[in-house]
């Protein structure tokens, strides 16, 4: 099978630090993939290359067949990735509601979603549990409620690829049990591509994990694989106390 | 692609606006006529800096031109090439619809301060440009346009501007327009990016919009606004002058908004209103009047920061647009 999304060699550099240095990466369809490692090691300049937030130094991105590489951060979300903000970065002054009819309204222009605007906005707000909090201001939910909604936006957006940045930051316990069905859910629709430190969640929810250590890929494999490896051990599991 | 339906309120409360000005240009003084009249137009303009400022968030220091270029286009191209009035008024918006999208282009390669001085310079070259070309604009005096251009006919219908009730109609016609194109505007899937880009630009552009394009739509729009309250304020009172593109024109339209309250469809009116009639008061009492109308201000700012009506959506009325 093609994969869905494949970088070469893509590296960025600030000022001689390289963040992210010149990582191979595939990523099939319909798959769970977790990226892992310490603080620093570049998970999140790496998807921030990929969805355009960031330009590259060097090297390419190729997603669906299409090289990306130069394309604009909007134009990529209309191609079908989308990307939820490790910080939470929802429309704070504007309804729940509105939050979600944002991406709702693009993708309808987009043709990639054919109900109308109000049943696709309440569609993804009942499948993150929001939909009695819709004319509640984003601002005034509470913390967890916030990160549901970035992943509502996420999903309003009918996104082939789904980039979460450390969604479960901040949760408690019973609200990321309630989440990883959540992701389970999403997956049966669309590739998920996870940045996460919470172990329990990465070993419950991925088929893959990719471990980054100081902008390289470390190393890559199955969760009982990568439990095993010691590289990795050195690296981030047995020193790095996270979660 | 209209977010939802226009709730029955907001329409009546909107329609009860245009309402109450229709009737009070039946029973109001000759001198509040007038002032009303004129209020009218310049909430044009108001309304159409509130797009940009208010919704979009982009602060232009340099809106004078957009209101001038209405003014000029459709004051020269009756006064010189003898254009009837439609025409010129149409000709008025275009000169703003043209002005817009060229200063767009240029300026919103900027942002935040930047984006203010941009606008302020443009502003100012175009305001040097009335007294580079003085042999045609009159520069500081300007041009009249005669009372024999302003009585015409549309069709076999009988327009003459030099009337008090038929300029005041007009300008109440205009008004009506612009407050329920930009109520429809904000309200409508358009509306809701240009809040989002004010908001959080850079999430918008994660959602999957152009904000450039968003943006410039948005100058556009407000430019084209702006010039067409500039333009039927030449035709309608018959003359256009280079005050009209100096500074301080791109001053008040951002202080007729702040006070009436940024980002509320009618607070560019209430705020255009209030001040018109705070310096017109004062200025009868003392010729320090523009000394009171900054204590005012700075009153109002720091205790109602979001304007008349944004304080009162704030605290009573949520629903307000």
């Amino acid at each position: 099978m093609t994969p869905l999304l494949t970088t070469r060699g893509l590296t960025k550099a600030y000022d001689g630090l390289r963040a992210v240095d010149g990582v191979d990466f595939s990523l099939a369809t319909g798959e769970i993939r977790a990226i892992i490692g310490p603080n620093g090691a570049g998970k999140t300049t790496f998807v921030s290359l990929v969805c355009g937030r960031v330009p590259p130094t060097s090297g390419t991105i190729v997603f669906d067949g299409e090289d990306i590489t130069h394309m604009p951060a909007h134009l990529r979300v209309r191609r079908g990735i989308a990307y939820t903000f490790q910080i939470t970065s929802v429309f704070p002054n504007l309804s729940a509601y509105d939050n979600v009819a944002l991406p709702a309204q693009r993708t309808l222009e987009d043709g990639r979603a054919k109900t109308h605007l109000h049943a696709a906005i309440m569609s993804a707000l009942e499948h993150t549990g929001l939909a009695d909090r819709a004319n509640i201001q984003a601002g005034a939910l509470s913390y967890g409620h916030q990160r549901l909604l970035e992943v509502a936006m996420g999903l309003a957006l009918k996104p082939r690829l789904l980039i979460l940045d450390e969604p479960t930051q901040g949760l408690s316990d019973s609200e990321i049990d309630g989440f990883m069905g959540l992701v389970r859910d999403i997956a049966s629709s669309a590739t998920v591509l996870l940045i996460e430190h919470n172990m329990d969640v990465v070993m419950e929810l991925a088929r893959r994990i990719t471990v980054m250590n100081a902008g390289k890929i470390l190393a890559e494999g199955m969760p009982e694989e990568i439990r095993a490896d010691e590289a990795v051990q050195r690296a981030y599991l047995g020193t790095e106390n996270h979660g | 692609m209209r977010s939802s339906a226009l709730p029955p309120r907001i329409l009546v409360l909107h329609a009860g606006v245009v309402a109450l000005l229709f009737a009070l240009n039946f029973v109001l003084p000759e001198y509040h006529h007038a002032v009303l009249a004129r209020v009218m137009l310049l909430s044009v303009f108001a309304m159409g800096y509130n797009i940009l400022f208010g919704y979009t968030g982009l602060l232009s220091l340099g809106h004078a031109m957009f209101f001038a270029a209405g003014l000029y286009g459709a004051g020269l191209s009756v006064y010189h090439l003898g254009w009837s009035i439609p025409a010129g008024l149409a000709a008025g918006i275009a000169c703003g619809a043209a002005l817009s999208t060229a200063i767009g282009l240029l300026a919103l390669r900027t942002t935040g301060v930047a984006f203010m001085i941009v606008t302020m310079m443009f502003a100012q070259v175009f305001y040097l440009l009335t007294f580079y070309f003085a042999e045609w604009t009159g520069g500081d005096d300007g041009i009249v346009l005669s009372q024999e251009i302003r009585r015409f006919f549309v069709g076999d219908f009988y327009l003459n501007l030099t009337d008090p009730t038929t300029r005041y109609l007009l300008a109440l016609a205009i008004f009506a327009i612009v407050l329920f194109a930009t109520l429809i505007a904000v309200r409508s899937s358009f509306g809701r990016v240009l809040v989002a880009i004010r908001e959080n630009e850079d999430r918008a552009r994660m959602l999957g919009y152009d904000t450039f394009a968003n943006k410039l739509a948005a100058v556009v729009l407000s430019g084209t606004i702006c010039a067409t309250a500039g333009a039927a304020y030449a035709l309608l009172f018959g003359y256009a002058g280079s005050t009209f593109a100096g500074v301080q024109y791109s001053i008040l339209p951002l202080l007729w908004v702040l006070l009436g309250g940024a980002a509320t469809t009618l607070g560019p009116f209430i705020g255009t209103l209030f001040m018109y009639y705070v310096i017109d008061i004062t200025s009868s009492y003392t010729s320090a009047y523009l000394l009171i109308v900054g204590i005012a201000l700075i009153l109002l700012v720091l205790f109602f920061p979001k304007g008349i009506l944004g304080t009162i959506r704030a605290r009573w009325a949520g629903w307000l647009p």
